[in-house]
């Protein structure tokens, strides 16, 4: 008898069973997480410290933002290709702010987050207000933000060296031996958890990615809530463009083009189905992690980056393979 | 006495269409009506008016006497209009309490959903309505009849005075038919009633009070329910009577065997299924919903994985892998679900009936050629009595009887011998029925083999020569022209597994 079979059972309490089948994926996913820990700890005594721990959650930071608010629109049935460049965009702004205009850092930290959520808004405008379908409207924006940051900045790298503490967003320790960035990415988890499991938007998110039209005869304003959910992901872009900027202590406008799809395989790693209606943040944060512990173990065992993308690729495949498999649809 | 619902003189008319012009309407209080009409009559198209989906060019609706707009379907809910559309319009992801409850969620401090009272309250609602839903299961994991419950379910808990349900019988096996007219009549009382869209015609005298039939985006008449001969409403809807008696005729057993499953079981559901199919037979296969009628389909045609069985054709075994395999060997598979599996909506009635056989018939050296395509389709169009403009028509704007014929065209043109239909007339109105009811006797006098799978059993009745029954997954009875009545199919469909031959 399969899960689905189980559930369908209807003598049985469907309720807990259903809460341990959607667990189950991210038990799947947290247990490959823990497969690659095991091995990478096997292959090289480097790898399991508490440093090394730590440099994880660290490099996890930026991909780890960017996916938390991606998951949110890949609910909805949507796709965001804009978060790469336009963290880039908000780091630039967040230079600009900082640097350029000697905004205070309470002020100009706030003003690039929003600024994030400035470019969610277009999105969201374009898609649900003028029906320009997700992929296509976030790809503009993708062009447009990555324009943006190389003619705001002209095409140079904004320093923060006016400004000492910025850096600290990141690479400062409130908690000893913690990196403020990991502190920054549990908060985001938090927040974006609560967010997608206990709120009307959240409800609305899954409603949305599961059935647009019913949702909408339903008597909810999709349209409204649509922009909601992109504007939410434009807010983790922002955050994103500070961390990323506050780590390097510069803003670099080249950089950004390639995180967007990092950040997507992160979420669809973590189970959540790039055809809408179903995905959790846990499953998200393991994507990530088993990302960047990816890229961690690898670089430790000295093999070449450019053979990273290659298992990285393999392993999507792999996760979503299995998942399918899970679900009986091959 | 005011109506509970009347509507007035309401027109609506899109580019190049009056979809409805001087339309009228009554719902008394604590009636179910039936509006019946042809597809394209203008049934959708009031109910959307009605729901607010839409906004009328003239004339005016009223409730209990007073005015009524609505702008948008929380308009609609709010003034006690619950609509149950044709599709379902339910979010599988979500729990059975979470899709009665979407939109008005019970809240803490603003934006939290309040979880817990959202289940007591889903399922206080299910108790009072009395039906065996779970309200923390998922949707999608639920049965076609379950999800159409979730639906009424859903559509009651707006404390709604009027109830528009738009064909929810169509997907519903007769038992579960009748808990849904137990239903409505349970819900109509003093001050609430119904407005019951239908193309089964024998639902009428069961659950209506009175039939209002429309035509041609115009009002016809309305007549009681229980006095009104099924035939005069028909005619009344068409606008020219139609012989719907049912016409036994011989069996033809000394036919050769064409087609022959022997022992064909699947991991899930089928269990030793056996049966022959001789030329120029009509095999009907009846059952309840989830007996594995579809499933038998999908099996013999390779779209489903098989774990014992044989399927011959003219005596010898084939190996069908897949629907490809199958067609190749002339076995053709009509699915229930035209639309998703049958069609290429967006493209012309042209590439659709040339579709599966391009390769074969319309291919010189890797070129499609059009002009054999546009001609042969254009044969087929003239001999199946496809209305349609032309073969360049897109076909999503075909209605859903010249749809179904589009699929059949497709099928005849790949030289296929045994057509498989899988609900043929589902969501096709009386009128198209019949011609599509005409078509398969031809084809079947013409030498095709047909196995025709259904829902409605006056169907199966009037076309069959041979009747198989299944109930889980097995073959419970093949009976004869002179053995197949209402009471013995569904003796057999009711069959359990102890009881199965």
């Amino acid at each position: 008898m399969t899960a689905v079979d189980a559930i369908a059972e209807p003598t049985r309490p469907a309720g807990w069973l259903a809460a341990a089948r959607s667990r189950l994926q991210q038990l799947l996913a947290f247990a490959s997480l823990m497969v690659i820990v095991g091995f990478f700890s096997v292959a090289n005594q480097n790898f399991f410290t508490y440093g090394n721990i730590i440099n994880i959650l660290f490099s996890t930071v930026v991909i780890g933002t960017l996916a938390l608010g991606t998951t949110f629109v890949i609910i909805s049935g949507g796709i965001d290709l804009s978060i790469g460049t336009g963290m880039t965009l908000c780091a630039v702004m967040s230079g600009v702010f900082l640097t350029n205009w000697g905004l205070p850092l309470a002020v100009g930290i706030p003003a690039a987050i929003l600024f994030g959520g400035l470019v969610g808004l277009v999105n969201g405008l374009n898609v649900a207000v003028l029906k320009i379908p997700p992929f296509i409207a976030t790809l503009a924006m993708m062009l447009v933000a990555q324009g943006l940051a190389l003619v705001i900045s002209h095409s140079a790298p904004i320093y923060f060296t006016e400004n000492p503490n910025y850096v600290n967003i990141s690479i400062g320790q409130l908690v000893p031996q913690v990196p403020n960035a990991v502190l920054v990415l549990f908060a985001a988890i938090l927040v974006s958890a609560v967010l997608l499991n206990t709120t009307l938007l959240g409800r609305y998110t899954y409603s949305i990615g599961s059935n647009e039209e019913a949702t909408a005869l339903s008597g909810i304003d999709v349209r409204r809530w649509k922009i909601v959910v992109y504007t939410l992901a434009g807010l983790f872009i922002g955050l994103a463009g500070v961390m990323i900027s506050a780590r390097l202590g510069s803003a670099q406008p080249a950089t950004g083009m390639g995180y967007e799809l990092q950040a997507i395989a992160a979420v669809v790693i973590g189970g959540t189905s790039l055809a809408g209606g179903k995905g959790s943040i846990v499953g998200t944060v393991i994507g990530a992690l088993i990302i960047s512990t990816l890229n961690n173990g690898l670089q430790i065992m000295s093999i070449p980056q450019e053979w990273q993308n290659v298992v990285l690729g393999v392993v999507i495949l792999v996760a979503v393979y299995a998942d399918m498999i899970r679900k009986g649809e091959r | 006495m005011t109506p509970l619902l009347q509507v007035t003189g309401v027109s609506k008319g899109f580019p190049g269409v009056q979809a409805l012009k001087d339309m009228h309407l009554e719902l008394r209080h604590g009636e179910v009506l039936a509006v019946v009409g042809e597809n394209g009559a203008g049934k959708s198209t009031l109910m959307k008016l009605l729901t607010g989906v839409y906004t009328a060019d003239e004339g005016h609706f009223a409730m209990n006497g007073r005015p009524l707009v609505v702008n948008g379907p929380k308009e609609a809910l709010a003034a006690g209009l619950s609509i149950i559309h044709q599709e379902f319009n339910l979010m599988p992801h979500l729990t059975v309490a979470q899709n009665i409850a979407i939109g008005r969620e019970p809240r803490f401090r603003g934006v939290f959903v309040d979880e817990r009272r959202l289940n007591r309250e889903a399922a206080e609602l299910v108790d009072r309505l009395g039906l065996p839903l779970d309200v923390r299961r998922r949707v999608g994991d639920l049965t076609v009849a379950a999800q159409q419950m979730v639906e009424i379910a859903k559509a009651l808990s707006h404390d709604a005075k009027v109830l528009i349900m738009d064909e929810p019988t169509a997907a519903l096996n007769d038992a579960e038919v009748r808990v849904l007219h137990d239903l409505i009549r349970r819900f109509t009382t003093a001050d609430t009633g119904v407005i019951y869209i239908s193309h089964r015609m024998e639902e009428l005298t069961a659950i209506a009070d009175r039939v209002t039939v429309i035509r041609d985006g115009a009002y016809v008449a309305t007549v009681d329910a229980a006095t009104t001969p099924v035939q005069q409403v028909i005619a009344l809807m068409v606008g020219r009577a139609i012989d719907t008696g049912a016409t036994p005729r011989n069996v033809r057993d000394d036919r050769e065997v064409v087609l022959s499953v022997e022992g064909l079981s699947t991991k899930e559901l089928l269990r030793d299924v056996s049966f022959e199919l001789r030329r120029g037979e009509v095999l009907g296969i009846a059952g309840l919903m989830g007996a594995g009628r579809t499933e038998l389909a999908r099996a013999v045609v390779g779209a489903d994985r098989t774990t014992a069985g044989v399927v011959r054709m003219a005596g010898r075994a084939l190996t069908i892998r897949n629907p490809a395999d199958a067609a190749a060997h002339g076995i053709g598979y009509l699915s229930e679900d035209r639309k998703r599996y049958g069609l290429l909506l967006e493209q012309d009635v042209g590439q659709n009936i040339a579709l599966g056989s391009l390769a074969k018939r319309f291919t010189r050296f890797g070129f499609v050629d059009g002009q054999a395509v546009r001609a042969k389709a254009g044969d087929l169009v003239g001999a199946l009595r496809i209305k349609t403009p032309s073969v360049a028509q897109t076909t999503k704007n075909l209605s859903g009887g010249n749809q179904q014929k589009v699929v059949i065209a497709k099928w005849l043109l790949n030289d296929c011998d045994v057509l498989i239909f899988d609900e043929p007339t589902r969501g096709i109105d009386v009128g198209a029925k019949e011609e599509i009811y005409g078509l398969i006797d031809r084809l079947a006098a013409d030498g095709k083999s047909i196995v025709m799978i259904s829902s409605e059993l006056p169907e199966i009745l009037r076309m069959s020569h041979r009747v198989l029954v299944m109930s889980q997954g097995r073959v419970t009875a093949v009976l004869d022209r002179g053995e197949a009545t209402q009471e013995t199919v569904m003796h057999y469909a009711t069959m359990t597994k102890a009881g199965a031959r």
